[in-house]
């Protein structure tokens, strides 16, 4: 196999998702497995982001890997004026592996093309953030059993959301249902409904959160963010509509799981937190469990 | 063709008909013809019966490449090329849009890595809606409408 990054979720096919599914259950059945012993890993966050970089690095360390790098690029050579391709060219020669985050879009792919090393994009501004989604993916199998026939609803910012637009493409191979949840200056946008329509995959619309919860088995939530909305009114009477509390999870099916790819600044209120259906801070769990899978697939190393 | 040449007929070279007339300038840097030594008339805003209004290019003794003709694609789909040779159109080429495009288009994404570094932009033609195609960049994956386009040199 010729070197392989994962820049964006579409960068793998149906049977690689199904490949990470499962190693990543192995990792979880034995997480310390010393498959990356004697590996470097640049960890290279040109944009600071402290939980995927600590979850990745987590992974990197519990498999026996090394890691070096930097968590914000202020005091590094880019901030001497280097171009981005000298600092990928020569980084490259000192590691196996980049992870990378930059705020700039479309920098993974570019750094694929001249990195000698494979290139994984743990998130490139608002374009692609394929360890999230691949990590939403476990946690619907882990939950449902299943990656088949999810009725999925996704609520709030469908507009902007970078992980709502990758988690609807991975999960087109797998026959689900979606029903969207969103004000209108946040719907879904038409290039994605268009993408489903094509592929023959059922979804339906609605601005009110309790109508579309007694179907779904995983609920997806998302922030809301003020600065998305033009009109600061608009936002303030949309933005309690879009939260999920204790009392609407009543008559939700028992299977029933709520994800979140967090940080939540409130749109799912506190007292949800103890209830069994909610599962956005095992989500996070499951993130080191995959991205070991996919760090080990990459590099080859994964039996 | 309208009956009455508004724009002289050349002896030998490549005559671009049917540009929208907004398109115009967008070919004209496509083509570079700016830099161009051989003699080169326009016309726009010329009666068209089918488009309302359109554009032509003659150029003298350039006979374009398919190559550059389907660059034209991306503004101007329906533009029509005619190699003429002795005051007769000896081939009349389709413009066929390409598959991917590279180099002389902007994203219209100011976050996309190719408006921040020195990086060559590339991109996939992709269909938009039922008449249109736009592109889609191969770095930030996002879609520039063919309204968008702008054309880098």
């Amino acid at each position: 196999m010729g070197k392989k990054n994962l820049v964006s979720i579409t960068d793998f096919t149906k049977d690689e998702i199904l490949k990470i599914m499962e190693l990543a259950a192995r990792f979880e059945a034995d997480p310390h497995r010393q498959v990356l012993a004697g590996k470097v890993i640049a960890s290279l966050f040109f944009e600071p982001s402290t939980r995927t970089r600590l979850s990745f690095e987590s992974a990197i360390n519990r498999l026996g890997g090394r890691v070096i790098g930097f968590s914000e690029a202020s005091n590094t050579s880019v901030s001497k004026g280097e171009t981005f391709h000298d600092t990928i060219t020569v980084i490259s020669n000192y590691c196996d592996m980049i992870v990378m985050r930059h705020s700039i879009e479309g920098a993974a792919r570019y750094a694929s093309e001249i990195s000698k090393v494979p290139v994984v994009n743990a998130g490139d501004g608002a374009n692609q953030h394929p360890s999230q989604t691949l990590l939403d993916l476990y946690s619907i199998k882990k939950t449902q059993g299943t990656l088949d026939n999810i009725h999925i609803v996704m609520v709030g910012d469908l507009k902007y959301g970078r992980t709502v637009h990758s988690l609807l493409q991975a999960l087109s191979f797998f026959n689900p249902t979606f029903t969207f949840v969103a004000p209108d200056e946040l719907k879904m946008p038409d290039e994605y409904k268009l993408f489903l329509k094509e592929k023959g995959i059922a979804y339906t619309e609605t601005g009110r959160i309790e109508e579309a919860l007694p179907q779904a088995d995983i609920v997806y939530m998302t922030r809301v963010q003020r600065e998305r909305f033009s009109d600061p009114m608009e936002y303030e009477r949309v933005k309690n509509v879009y939260i999920l509390k204790n009392s609407l999870l009543e008559g939700t099916k028992d299977n029933m799981r709520i994800l979140h790819p967090l940080p939540r600044v409130g749109e799912i209120a506190t007292d949800v937190d103890s209830n069994p259906k909610a599962y956005y801070f095992q989500q996070t769990e499951n993130g080191v469990y995959t991205r070991m899978a996919i760090i080990s697939y990459l590099l080859g190393v994964a039996e | 063709m309208e009956g009455k040449l508004e724009v002289r007929a050349i002896e030998n070279g490549t005559v671009i008909d049917h540009i929208p007339s907004d398109c115009l300038f967008k070919i004209i840097k496509i083509l570079d013809l700016e830099n161009d030594p051989h003699r080169i008339t326009f016309g726009t805003n010329l009666e068209s019966k089918r488009m309302g209004s359109k554009a032509i290019i003659k150029i003298n003794d350039r006979f374009c490449r398919q190559e550059e003709i389907n660059r034209i694609a991306i503004v101007a789909p329906m533009a029509k090329v005619n190699i003429i040779k002795n005051f007769k159109v000896t081939e009349k080429r389709a413009v066929t849009i390409p598959e991917t495009i590279r180099g002389f288009v902007r994203c219209a994404n100011p976050k996309c890595i190719t408006n921040n570094e020195p990086v060559e932009t590339s991109f996939q033609v992709v269909r938009d809606g039922e008449q249109e195609i736009a592109l889609r960049c191969r770095y930030c994956e996002k879609i520039t409408h063919r309204q968008q386009i702008e054309i880098v040199k």
